[in-house]
């Protein structure tokens, strides 16, 4: 098991950066979900740290080790990708097999590292299986158990269950994390996908265009974002923004935006309020609903409310939970108080 | 499917029945003139029916010929269009392997100059080509039948595409694995490359079993004879007497390993356009 360890790392194309320096520590059987929206440098990232990317400027160490003129065998690492990269001509016994056999590991060690991991996936049934004759859920197992069986010191994934449907994709994330558990391995995963980054990590790095925003745990994460644009990716329904104007007398004196999630909002009667506006559309979730509410301003406010769907039009008030509202200064940092 | 009933279905199948026939007809008709005599091919009406003489034709054609037994010629003929696919099969796949999976100087250079290739076949090139294998010494030669033919863009180009149809991760999860440029292209790019290799191989092979031109310039021998070219040479020339039922019968030979490479191959080809998944 081991550390890895980012410093300074960046990455250029020609003449473009595309990683500005990112430094991450991650902890010896830590899960770690790297997240961003789609472009920001999240699978380049991930790629620098395999071995498949060159990396342009800073050090990269694998259990203590600098790695960054090593090949991606070397590394003692291994990867999940997003299209599973299984070997379609061999069965799924072979697929798990195959880096084994090159890596020279003898016979009865291979067989017995593939049982072991077929049974810790379910995938003793179809160990002479091709992949094209698994189910979607299946083949990312496969794709699990080929880096199991290397039993390396870190395991990197990139966006693993963006092929899944949404039912399996809850499902096998939860797999992931406790088989992540269970073996203690250093793990690196990449998504674009807030709810899987909250539930699974340890902690998570929050990227944008090549910069690591925030590293924290996923609560943390949620609760003080370092930046408006963290506010705004984490979390579903995302963060409300509201002009500094509308409530000008509890906004810090340098805000630039304040925030506040839905779920801080409540509607009451519209002369109760501190905010009102009028009903745009509602989202009946079945628990709770989702009520958009137009502002004066022509903003709209998403208030998290546990009643039935409101008709469109109605003039509602919005009270706040004053003590969860954050300022944002005109560089987009949090302001801390 | 269009379903039919009645009258209409006995109409369709009678159309491809004749359809069939049509197609058949000269087929039949050189069957039936290898199995009678010269005399009966030369005095008309031409027999529609077998006759009884299908052995000794055939064994006359398969011992004796007419200028080289047709063992001899079947023989060097299979060694050329084995040689020949095999040849273009092993050069194209690694040079497709080259352009698509390494990034050398003057890549896109070479990938032009295989391309240009195409542009000239060798009925463009036979006069230098011929001076070249001849000066090679290579008239008379199995090596003069194959070489000149063994280079193929087309292939080259096949290749070039189904290999960029594999995905990148497919590269990069055997590097993870560990395995080498050779080892991934034995132990990955080959076998998941087969059922083009069998296709191409059908293609190919009846492609190199049909050359003509090239085998007549390069051998003078008839012990070196194709059994293509040695058809052509059985017919006399003036007046000579032309032995019809061993001209067919030697026909009939020449068919035979074609028409075998498209039966036992169509399996694999088949099942190479069913599972088509990468
Ligand atoms: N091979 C490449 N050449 C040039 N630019 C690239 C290459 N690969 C990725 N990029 C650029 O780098 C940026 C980050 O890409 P990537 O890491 O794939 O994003 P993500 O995985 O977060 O969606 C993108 O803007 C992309 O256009
Ligand atoms: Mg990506």
């Amino acid at each position: 098991m081991a550390t890895i360890t980012l410093n300074a790392v960046k990455k250029t194309y020609g003449k473009t950066e595309v990683i500005h320096g990112v430094d991450l520590d991650v902890a010896d059987g830590e899960l770690i979900v790297i997240v961003g929206p789609s472009g920001c440098g999240k699978s380049t990232l991930l790629r620098m740290v395999a071995g498949l990317e060159t990396i342009t400027a800073g050090e990269i160490s694998i259990a203590g080790r600098k790695v960054n003129d090593l090949e991606p065998h070397e590394r003692d690492i291994a990867m999940v990708f997003q299209n599973y990269a299984l070997y379609p001509h061999m069965s799924v016994r072979k697929n798990l097999a195959y880096g084994l056999k090159i890596a020279k590991i003898p016979t009865d060690e291979i067989n017995r590292r593939v049982a072991k991991a077929a049974k810790m996936l379910q995938l003793d049934d179809y160990l002479d299986r091709k992949p094209r004759q698994l189910s979607g859920g299946q083949r990312q197992r496969v794709a699990m158990g080929r880096a199991i069986v290397r039993e390396p010191a870190a395991f990197l994934f990139d966006e693993p269950l963006s092929n899944l449907d949404a039912k399996l994709r809850v499902q096998m994330r939860m797999e992931i994390k406790a088989l992540q558990r269970e073996l203690g391995v250093t793990s690196l995963y990449v998504t674009h996908d807030q709810v899987e980054a909250m539930t699974m990590a340890d902690r998570v790095v929050v990227m944008n265009a090549g910069i690591a925003e925030q590293i924290g745990p996923p609560l943390e994460v949620y609760r003080n974002p370092a930046s408006l644009f963290v506010a705004g990716f984490i979390g579903s329904p995302p963060m409300n923004f509201i002009n500094p104007a509308l409530l000008s007398d509890i906004a810090p004196a340098e805000a630039e935006t304040l925030g506040i999630r839905p779920e801080h909002c409540a509607l009451t009667t519209a002369e109760a309020g501190r905010l009102s506006g009028t009903v745009a559309f509602c989202e009946a979730l079945g628990a709770d609903t989702l009520v958009h509410v137009r502002m004066a301003d022509g903003s709209l406010l998403i208030v998290r409310s546990d009643g039935d769907p409101i008709e469109t039009g109605e003039a509602v008030g919005v009270s706040l939970e004053t003590p969860e509202i954050l300022g944002f200064d005109s560089d987009g940092r949090a302001i801390r108080s | 499917m269009v379903e039919k009933r009645g009258a209409g279905i006995w109409f369709t199948h009678l159309s491809l029945i004749l359809g069939i026939a049509i197609i058949c007809f000269p087929i039949w008709f050189t069957f039936v003139a290898s199995t009678v005599t010269q005399e009966d091919i030369i005095r008309p009406p031409m027999p529609l029916l077998p006759g009884p003489h299908m052995f000794e034709n055939y064994a006359k054609a398969w011992n004796e010929g007419v200028n080289a037994p047709v063992s001899t010629m079947l023989f060097n003929s299979t060694v050329m269009a084995l040689g020949i696919t095999f040849g273009k099969i092993l050069i194209s796949i690694l040079s497709a392997f080259a352009i698509v999976y390494f990034r050398f100087p003057g890549r896109m250079l070479c990938f032009w100059l295989i391309f240009l290739t195409l542009m000239l076949p060798v009925e463009v090139r036979i006069v230098p080509t011929y001076e070249v294998a001849a000066n090679l010494g290579l008239l008379n030669s199995y090596s003069g039948l194959i070489l000149p033919l063994i280079a193929s863009a087309t292939a080259t180009f096949l290749f070039r595409q189904l290999f960029m149809t594999i995905p990148d991760e497919m590269v990069e999860a055997a590097r993870i694995d560990g395995a080498g440029p050779m080892r991934f292209f034995w132990d990955i790019l080959l076998p998941m490359s087969r059922t083009n290799i069998a296709a191409l191989f059908v293609i190919l092979f009846i492609f190199s079993w049909n050359q003509y031109l090239w085998p007549l310039l390069i051998t003078t021998d008839p012990e070196m004879n194709t059994i293509v070219m040695g058809i052509k040479q059985m017919f006399p020339s003036g007046d000579d007497w032309a032995d019809w039922p061993v001209i067919m019968a030697t026909a009939m030979l020449a068919m035979l390993p074609p028409v075998a490479v498209v039966v036992f191959m169509q399996k694999l080809f088949v099942k190479g356009l069913v599972e088509s998944e990468k």
